[in-house]
Order: structure tokens, then sequence, then C-alpha cells
């Protein structure tokens, strides 16, 4: 069984490992860096529970292998909150029951995340369609939906707040 | 669900890839995007003892418009196809496909090289490189040589390619003023395969008639399939409904698909009568005013 040493920076931390090429990036994250709040789900690159960032870029870490995250940044649900303060999206799905039994959770914020750099106020439309990659079979969507749009709103709010502070 | 071991290279140049290929010859096999190839090693429907992942090759991803040509390098990402402003604006065909490609969270992985070269009867740009009579290049160790596009796919999975080939851009000749096209893709569901698609794209000379036409199909054979016939009858003619009508009679007639979970071959032939209507339609409105 031969290894490949990868580098890759997880959450904002350096991290040098040694994997099998087969290893998927999901498995990477869960068995050897312990990062469980990703999930895997269908395992069949359909349900996209399993999806982190790399690069900024939301993708279904069942489908990408780990040595190809070699070099990359990859930011997990683990990543995005700030010591004990939840992220705005996750205060967001908190306060608007955007989950019921909250396997799906992680991944519908992180590609909400994704979409949310990228488009600061979306419509419901284009959250519906960021999130068509991502399957909840509890909630029908539509407290999702708005959490999305809640936690858009909280993230305006943060980013004005910070500014503010900076500007004193 | 784990892939069966193999042996993993990341070249960051062509060439470098190109030797491991030929080094390891019948024993390799490409990777970009993984978005197909990364779910079949997982289940085991297929295995290789070398993965070559030509994903880091340098340059190979851009969108530009150069000498006559909109040049797509096969690495470009289906997202990076879907937020070109140049696609949006003048390649509305192209726009339609690559957002109705799986999901956005595999369009953010899979690679327009990859959706073509993996040859799946259902992928949804080699019917519009087919209708957009795009050129394919092809990179190997003696030779670069340029294919047709719908010379390209050969049957189910396989392609005109040849051992240690890579295709390396697409090249679509950039439309005239009057031109128009669309994609038009009939599924189940959000993110799913088609039932049908069709991807049809116009150019109309003076008079408001069609003169040059391209039409290719999804899953509605075992491969790709251009409506030669259909491109024939249209060319010559200013499209209204009855045009249209007879046009998807012989889209249909140039079908071939086959019972499966998404259908009979006479359900699909239906579905396909109707949006090749639609998009017969809807392209030449599109080409009459731009």
């Amino acid at each position: 069984m031969s290894t490949t040493k990868i580098k890759t920076r997880i959450n904002g931390k350096q991290i040098e490992s040694e994997v099998e090429p087969r290893k998927l990036l999901v498995h990477f994250l869960r068995e050897d860096l312990g990062l469980t709040g990703t999930h895997i789900g269908c395992d069949t690159s359909n349900c996209g529970a399993c999806t982190v960032l790399v690069d900024g870029k939301a993708i279904k870490s069942c489908t990408m292998l780990a040595v190809q995250a070699d070099g990359k940044e990859v930011t997990s649900i683990e990543g995005i909150s700030k010591d004990d303060e939840l992220h705005p999206l996750q205060k967001a799905f908190l306060e608007k029951h955007g989950l019921q039994c909250g396997y799906c959770t992680s991944g519908m914020i992180l590609t909400s995340l994704w979409l949310l750099r990228k488009n600061k106020n979306p419509t419901e439309e284009e959250i519906r369609k960021s999130l068509s990659g991502n399957l909840c079979r509890c909630t029908g969507y539509q407290r999702i939906v708005e959490s999305v749009m809640y936690g858009a709103q909280l993230m305006i709010e943060k980013e004005a707040e910070e500014h503010e502070m900076v500007m004193r | 669900m784990h892939p069966s071991s193999f042996e993993y290279f990341a070249p960051a140049r062509m060439e470098e890839a190109l030797s491991l290929l030929s080094k390891h010859s019948g024993e390799a096999k490409i990777m970009a995007g993984g978005q197909s190839l990364i779910p079949l090693l997982k289940l085991r429907i297929a295995s290789f003892p070398y993965v070559v992942d030509i994903s880091r090759i340098e340059g190979m991803d851009q969108i530009k418009e150069e000498r006559g040509f909109l040049e797509i390098g096969a690495l470009t990402k289906i997202s990076e196809l879907e937020d070109s402003n140049i696609i949006k604006d003048k390649y509305q065909i192209l726009h339609e496909a690559a957002t109705q490609i799986a999901d956005p969270l595999v369009r953010n992985r899979g690679t327009v090289g990859g959706n073509i070269s993996h040859a799946d009867p259902s992928n949804d740009i080699p019917a519009v490189v087919i209708a957009m009579k795009a050129k394919l290049e092809v990179i190997g160790r003696k030779e670069k040589r340029t294919l047709n596009a719908d010379s390209f796919i050969t049957d189910s999975f396989s392609t005109a390619l040849e051992e240690g080939e890579i295709l390396s851009k697409i090249l679509i000749p950039i439309p005239d003023t009057r031109s128009g096209g669309c994609y038009i893709k009939q599924k189940k569901s959000a993110g799913d395969f088609s039932i049908a698609a069709i991807a049809v794209q116009m150019t109309l000379g003076d008079d408001y008639k069609v003169r040059s036409a391209g039409i290719g199909l999804t899953s509605v054979a075992p491969k790709p399939t251009r409506a030669v016939k259909a491109e024939q009858y249209i060319e010559g003619k200013r499209v209204d409904n009855s045009v249209a009508k007879e046009i998807s009679k012989i889209v249909v007639s140039e079908s071939d698909p086959s019972t499966d979970f998404y259908g009979t071959a006479e359900f699909k032939k239906k579905i396909l009568g109707r949006i090749a209507e639609d998009a017969i339609n809807l392209s030449y409105e599109r080409a009459m005013v731009k």
C-alpha cells in the first residue's frame, strides 16, 4: 500500500499527512482528522451531506480524493464558527428551525455560505437553485430557504458592524 | 465506499502527463474533475492500476475569443462556463446547458473536457458542441490533431481518442450576426440526467432564411447524435410553426432511444418531438433579434 504526502490547510490550520491515493476527502476529514461534522449521506454523489468548501467553492467531499486537496484550503462546518460564537448562518438555521434531524445541515450551511459570499442578497429562487445538490428528507426545504434568507441578512448586519468597528 | 487501490500522479505539465500515459499505456486512466470517474471507482464499476490527474496542468482552463473561435480549455469547470460573461451574453446555448448539468456542487469540480470525453450518452456538452460545429483539439505524444465534434464520440463511453491522447481544447466558431441557439433538457427531477435533450444553433441570412443550422441530441441514442437530415431540411427556410413541427418529426426519426429507467423508447420519442419543436422555434426567435 503506497501513500502520498499531502499538505492542506484545514479550517485555517496547516496539516501534513500521508494518505492512500484512493482515500476520499470525506474519509480523510472524518477518520484521519476526526472532523465528523462532515456527514456521509448517500456516498454516491447525490445528497450533498458531505459538502465542504475547497478553495472557497462548495464541493462534495465524497467525490474528491484527499490527494486532490493537496495544496488547497478546506473549510468544514467546524471551521466557520469563531470560538464559542456561532456563524451568522448557524444562528439563522437555529432561530428559523432550518433543520429537523440535522443530518444534511452542515452541507446546507456550507453550500449557502458559498452562495452568500458571491451573492450577498440572493432571491429565493437563487437560494433554491444553489441548494439543488443538497437533499433534505425532513423539512421540505421551506425552513431551510427561510434560514438562508435570514442568514444573509445577519451576515450583512455583521459585516456592517465589523466595518463600523474598523472605522472607529 | 472505497475505490480499489491505484497509483496516483498529478503532473503539472502536459508533456509529463503524456509521458505517464505512454509509460503506463493500457493501464492508466485520465482524471480531470473526477465527477463521473470517482463515482465509478467507488462503486467499483471501474478500476485502474494508475490514475493520471490532469487537473493541475496549467493554462488549460481559459475561455477566450480568438482568431474567429471561442476557445474553451478542456479543464474549464462547468461552473466557470456558467459564470462566464462571454458565454452568458453570446452563447446562450452553452450557458443553458451548463446551468442544467447535475447540481452546483458537481459543477464546481466537473470539467467541460471531462463532460465530453467521458462520452456518457446522457452528458449535455457533447450535443452542444455538435450543434455548434465545434472542433476538438487533442494532444498526443507525437502530434496535435483536431477532430470534428460529431465524430469525437464513437459509441457509449467510447471516443476517437487514441491511447495516450488528451482532449485539450474546444474550438467553437464565433457565430455570425443573426445567430441564435438554445438547449432544452427534459428531466424527471432537479440534477438528474435527461429523458431527452436537444441543442439547436442556427444562423439566418439577410432574408431571414436559415443559412446554416446545427442540431445535437442527448440521451436518445447510444451516443450523442447529430440530426443531419433535420439540419438539411431547415436550411434555406424561414421557420414558422408548421416548419418547426415538420423538423421535429425528422429529428425524432433520427433518434434511436432505448427503454430504460427514464422511460420507454416511445415515451422518449414523444418528449424529444415536443422539445425539438420548442427548440427550433426558440432558436429562430433568438437568431432574428441578434
